[in-house]
């Protein structure tokens, strides 16, 4: 029987790693992943758990901590947000290349420029090609499921990856829902034990981590990772349908939401998507054939999938939470619109960028957008391909519509201003 | 236990011949003299902070290590090390090893002094069992020479190069081995290469032997940044020590110990006039620069006397 609780997202998250009882968390505190190693080192002070919980001097350690104990034999884990993983940025790269699976909780936040401690991508698409797996949540429900499966995937012989899985900051980590939990020992029967076939503690077998790697190997490391990133793919969804059969929950590289028949569709990460279907929604019950993408997997990128999924809509809205300052898109525009060029007969595509910053976002936004690829699909005219909603523009017509939304805003932070 | 520089020698080697680096080295002496200490028995996993020690003993795919040995960047040997530690404390309790290891680190100066501090001060904080270790040759050798805060006062040195208007380095060295002293460690010493070898070997025993987080900085001279000939490297490490420019010292539970008090303090030009990167303080009109190295030699020989009281 599944266990019905109500968990925040951090809770949730360490409650999974609670029931997983990994070897060695590495962590250091960052707003608004904080409570996860708070709440995990409860576990460890109260001996729920067996895990060395080492509480380093930054992320750097907090990394370089996991990175070794895992090239040790051991199963390590952290968590993280935001400047936490840019510190940890170099490492990010030492981890995937020596192929050590571990396993983070990403809490999104946006990178510092000028400083904010709010909900957006831009940490770990900055970090997208660091050769980590990326799965994303949109619920707590979804985090939870998430790490659960995190393991598996990263630790498969086939794919030896570190995995990042993330969920946004504040708008899932800190807000409470109703959720189903799994069975301890059905968690710990799922992900199983960590058993690499070598690392450094083996007695029988010394060996050496982190070479210098000169030109004559370089590349073929890479290209033995790049491969590992394609292994990544049917093991993803393998271990999607192990965990369907155990908790009847399906997941897979996206999530189709009204796409059988849909005209037009945005293609959307994380828990906005919530948003997005309930725009959905309302303009299904109007007849507008509307749908909706949510992007699970990031990394490795589910390319022909995509493309398939979308190869009957006429126009597409790639909703970014992230800037990438290329002047031309953010990164999931660049990837899901590089997925469609295969296509016959492909979609009209536009890129929305928004949220930045913890900006909202909201069904009136995607009813504008919605909106938008409509009159783009009837048309066949797509306009400016590269754009940007929900920020204040300087308009002297929409100035009092947009300051009542800034007065909010300024609300909301009071109770957001709670440490960085 | 008596020490027999016969038998020491006689032990196997831990760090392979065939390591790429430079004749007259004291990074592979350094490696060589602390690994030999470890009983024979015993298992290590060696940490190494990139460097001339990491790029030229772990070239892919050869590595002249006989035990276990992770590099990862730059900066975070310590917390390395400290993480391979604590994976072999939950292992074995877990039961899933059985055999006694000890944990090693190997960094350069820049990797120590500098960009690696917060790394070691953290881990030695946290109280990892391990040693961590020094190879102290007074700049970014294996970047070409570029001065670090272990560079001694008037070195030439690639980013503080003597010119029209410059000496050389304007900064005296860092002491790191007090720094660490102040996080309360079990044991902290210097060293270096000297005679038979007895001071480096009793104290990496301590290091290695004693629990909790140790820490070694041996002065281990490098001929490509120093400009000496190779085969005077005993030498200059005992003008190091009898100059007093290097003293051998211990702090062994807050206590400290000088460990070698030279009969007659050497004239610091001694030590200086061996090495290139100080020709310039011998010019005419430079005899400031030695009277103002030998002033501050002597006062930092004082102060240490002082502690070791």
């Amino acid at each position: 029987m599944a266990i019905r609780d109500r968990l925040s997202g951090n809770e949730a998250v360490a409650t999974a790693m609670r029931q997983i009882n990994p070897d060695v968390m590495g962590a250091f505190p960052i707003t608004p992943s904080t409570e996860i190693p708070q709440y995990f080192s409860s576990y460890v002070a109260n001996g729920l758990v067996d895990t060395e919980f080492v509480a380093v001097e930054s992320e750097h350690s907090a990394m370089s901590t996991c990175i070794a104990a895992e090239a040790a034999g051991a199963r390590a884990i952290t968590a993280t947000s935001s400047c936490g993983m840019a510190l940890m940025w170099e490492l990010l790269y030492v981890a995937s290349s020596s192929r050590l699976p571990v396993t983070m909780a990403l809490v999104n936040r946006a990178l510092t420029g000028p400083i904010n401690i709010n909900n957006d991508h831009s940490d770990s698409m900055g970090a997208r090609d660091a050769g980590w797996i990326q799965i994303y949540s949109e619920t707590n429900q979804e985090a939870y499921d998430n790490f659960i499966q995190a393991m598996p995937i990263g630790e498969n012989k086939e794919v030896r990856l570190p995995v990042m899985v993330c969920q946004d900051g504040f708008i899932t980590s800190h807000a409470i829902e109703n959720m189903e939990l799994i069975e301890d020992e059905k968690v710990r029967a799922f992900v199983g034990e960590y058993e690499p076939e070598n690392y450094l503690l083996k007695k029988e077998n010394p060996m050496a981590v982190g070479p210098y790697g000169i030109s004559a190997y370089y590349m073929e490391f890479k290209k033995q990772q790049a491969e590992a990133m394609k292994n990544a793919k049917k093991v993803i969804l393998d271990v999607a349908a192990e965990f369907e059969e155990l908790t009847g929950r399906k997941y897979g590289f996206f999530e189709e939401f009204m796409m059988e028949d849909a005209e037009t569709a945005v293609v959307i990460i994380g828990s906005s998507a919530g948003t997005g279907k309930a725009a959905v929604d309302m303009l299904r019950q109007q007849g507008k054939k509307a749908g909706l993408i949510k992007i699970r997997v990031f990394r490795p990128f589910p390319m022909e999938e995509l493309a398939e999924a979308l190869s009957h809509v006429k126009a597409v809205a790639v909703m970014d939470k992230a800037e990438s300052f290329s002047a031309a898109g953010g990164p999931l525009f660049a990837e899901a619109r590089s997925a469609l060029y295969d296509l016959e007969d492909r979609p009209k595509t536009i890129n929305y960028v928004y949220g930045l910053g913890g900006r909202d976002i909201t069904v009136e936004d995607f009813e504008h957008i919605f909106e938008e690829i409509f009159r783009i699909a009837e048309s066949g005219n797509t306009g400016e391909v590269y754009r940007h909603i929900g920020q204040r523009e300087a308009d002297e017509t929409r100035k009092d519509v947009e300051y009542k939304r800034y007065q909010l805003e300024n609300n909301n932070w009071r109770w957001q201003s709670n440490g960085l | 236990m008596v020490y027999n520089f016969k038998e020491e020698m006689e032990k196997p080697e831990r760090l392979a011949g065939g390591h790429r680096l430079c004749a007259g080295c004291g990074a592979s002496i350094a490696v060589r003299g602390v690994l030999r200490a470890l009983e024979p028995e015993d298992r290590a996993v060696v940490t190494n902070a990139t460097s001339c020690l990491e790029v030229s003993t772990y070239l892919y795919p050869y590595t002249a290590y006989e035990d276990s040995y992770i590099h990862s960047a730059f900066e975070n040997a310590a917390a390395t090390c400290g993480g391979v530690e604590t994976a072999y404390r939950v292992l074995k309790k877990k039961g899933k090893i059985k055999e006694n290891f000890k944990f090693i680190t190997f960094g350069g100066d820049g990797g120590t002094y500098d960009i690696g501090l917060q790394s070691l001060s953290g881990a030695m904080e946290r109280g990892h069992d391990m040693v961590y270790v020094c190879y102290d040759n007074e700049a970014y050798m294996n970047t070409g020479i570029q001065r670090s805060s272990a560079t001694p006062r008037f070195a030439d040195a690639t980013t503080t190069p003597v010119g029209s208007r410059s000496y050389g380095k304007i900064q005296n060295k860092k002491n790191l081995t007090e720094i660490i002293a102040a996080h309360n460690v079990p044991y902290a010493a210097q060293t270096t290469f000297m005679g038979n070898f007895k001071d480096l070997h009793e104290k990496s025993r301590k290091a290695i032997y004693t629990e909790g987080p140790c820490f070694l900085n041996i002065l281990s001279p490098c001929p490509r940044g120093w400009r000496y000939e190779m085969e005077n490297l005993a030498e200059i490490c005992q003008l190091a020590v009898d100059t007093c420019v290097w003293p051998l010292y211990e702090i062994e539970e807050g206590v400290w110990k000088l460990n070698y008090e030279p009969k007659k303090k050497v004239p610091l030009e001694e030590f200086l006039k061996k090495q290139g990167r100080f020709k310039h303080m011998f010019a005419k009109g430079n005899e400031w620069m030695i009277e103002d190295a030998q002033k501050y030699v002597d006062d930092q020989w004082e102060r240490l006397l002082k502690k070791c009281k």
